[in-house]
């Protein structure tokens, strides 16, 4: 489904985002990206989103080389791809309803189809009760299943989380983790950076181990080096 | 699926514009800042324009015939004058109104009216008194004058051309009218610019707050007129508001300042003229309000975009 052929990236001030990354994720697979900070880890992700152009090398969606795209093709590539994000990123003058919804829209979503879906997903985080308020009336754990509630609600090929659980305590960070679980389960691709090695063991599932831009371990059976 | 998206994108402006409130209020502001200048320049230029006019209403130049010349004179050279371009209008003073009006303005002194008694006859010639349509075109027909009565030997008996008596003033008036035009228009477009770029500051600011909403727009796959739209949607709204309340706020600084602007710009009265040309100045407040919001508002998003 992803395919990072020898993917490097070298920013303005010569320091290394990649180096030289090669590694294939399959459709339906939980990846999980660890490394320290400045490891890579994010940089792999913003590859991924067609947010940044790789120096050398390629980076594949299926048959396509994301950064070929041209400004539609990467809106509706965009789409194909659930984020959440350490910081939430949810639309601070959007109700939990209409940052829901907001994704819906802009997949091209009829009202009637938003309607019915967003409570449901919003059901399924267990937040249902707080539809109608803003982000700065929920605590950091509420924000991040609302985010998490708006990466699935267009049933997104890939989930990508960067970070989900690093603003958040041992519950709620047990429970996000629980339903990318149930996300990955379903079907969807789940990519997942962290630091937390509490979740990487729980998972049990490939960890792809960076360090200094490079991967240095790719181990299905959930090892890794910190 | 456009009606939809656009009902969308409108409300989605609506709500956005209304939440955010503060800034909004920021960028209402300097916008009404904005449309007062330009009013104030709509309303100078009327002012300039008005006391130019009367000005130039104050040049003419009087052709006086000798005392020999029939009405027949006078008219052909009413109709070849009244064929040139620059002529705006001629009017024709007999001998007989010439002496009417002469003792009208002298029939207070003694001496001119009993010399005139004495004279017995109307020493006056006829006068034909032409006004070109700009100042700086009297010399043009003062010329064409010359050059037919040197030619002809003064068949049409013309006795004397004003404008080279008054060549200097006229020049000097011309020179002044002219400056004036010029320092107007420049002083305009400085302000209109200067005007534009403070506001079109502002929206940018009041959008680089929302950048990182621009940005997750971006990922969760929005289409660039899908996240443009709503930021175009507040920056018209502003723009219409600000327009309003500018047209609000001129009623009473206009009907105060409307006797002192009669007596100092050669009879125009700022509040009459603002109530009679109030659909024009509407259109052009109301325009220039939502114009300068919505490409404000589009440029200042695509920076954004791009990225």
């Amino acid at each position: 489904m992803i395919y990072f052929d020898n993917v490097s990236k070298i920013y303005n001030d010569k320091s290394v985002g990649l180096d030289g990354v090669t590694f294939k994720i399959a459709p339906s697979e939980f990846v999980s990206v660890v490394g320290h900070s400045g490891a890579g880890k994010t940089t792999l992700l913003k590859m991924i989103l067609a947010e940044d152009k790789p120096s050398t090398g390629k980076v594949f969606f299926e048959s396509t080389n994301v950064h070929r795209l041209n400004p539609k093709g990467v809106v509706h590539y965009r789409r194909k791809i659930g984020t959440v994000f350490q910081d939430f990123r949810l639309l601070p003058n959007k109700t939990v309803y209409e940052n829901i919804a907001f994704a819906m829209e802009a997949a091209g979503r009829s009202d009637e189809e938003i309607e019915a879906d967003v409570p449901h997903v919003l059901e399924l985080v267990d937040l249902k009760h707080k539809m109608w308020s803003f982000p700065r009336q929920l605590s950091g754990g509420e924000k991040q299943r609302v985010a998490i509630a708006r990466a699935i609600v267009n049933q997104p090929d890939i989930i990508i989380a960067d970070e989900p659980t690093g603003n958040l305590d041992p519950v709620n960070t047990y429970d996000i983790v629980q339903i990318l679980k149930k996300v990955n389960d379903l079907g969807t691709t789940v990519i997942l950076t962290t630091h937390n090695k509490g979740v990487i063991d729980s998972l049990e599932r490939r960890v792809i181990t960076m360090d200094k831009g490079r991967i240095v371990r790719d181990d299905t059976e959930g090892r890794y080096v910190l | 699926m456009i009606w939809t998206n656009l009902k969308r994108i409108t409300k989605s402006g609506f709500v956005n514009f209304w939440r955010n409130g503060y800034v909004s209020f920021a960028s209402i502001v300097v916008m009404v800042v904005t449309l007062f200048v330009i009013s104030s320049i709509i309303f100078a230029g009327s002012m300039l324009t008005s006391v130019l006019d009367t000005l130039r209403d104050k040049v003419d130049v009087n052709i006086y015939f000798l005392n020999e010349a029939t009405e027949d004179d006078v008219m052909v050279v009413k109709k070849h004058l009244e064929a040139l371009p620059e002529v705006a209008m001629t009017e024709y003073i007999s001998r007989e109104d010439a002496l009417a009006n002469f003792e009208l303005k002298h029939q207070n002194d003694e001496i001119i009216m009993q010399t005139l008694d004495e004279l017995g006859e109307n020493p006056l010639g006829a006068v034909l008194t032409v006004k070109a349509k700009e100042t700086s075109q009297y010399e043009s027909i003062a010329a064409y004058l010359k050059s037919e009565t040197d030619s002809r030997g003064n068949e049409y008996n013309i006795e004397k051309v004003t404008y080279y008596q008054n060549k200097d003033a006229i020049d000097a008036l011309t020179k002044i009218i002219e400056a004036s035009r010029k320092l107007g228009s420049i002083v305009t477009i400085i302000f209109v610019l200067l005007s534009i770029v403070i506001t079109f500051n502002t929206i940018r600011l009041a959008i680089y707050v929302s950048r990182e909403e621009i940005s997750v727009m971006k990922l969760v796959g929005a289409s660039f007129m899908y996240i443009r739209g709503p930021f175009v949607v507040g920056g018209i709204m502003s723009g219409a508001l600000s327009a309003v309340i500018t047209l609000i706020v001129l009623y009473p600084i206009t009907y105060w300042m409307g006797p002192s602007t009669e007596r100092l710009f050669a009879g125009i009265n700022i509040f009459e003229y603002y109530i009679s040309n109030f659909p024009q100045i509407f259109i052009i407040i109301l325009a220039s309000g939502v114009g300068i919001g919505a490409v404000s508002s589009y440029l200042a998003v695509r920076k954004y975009l791009a990225n």
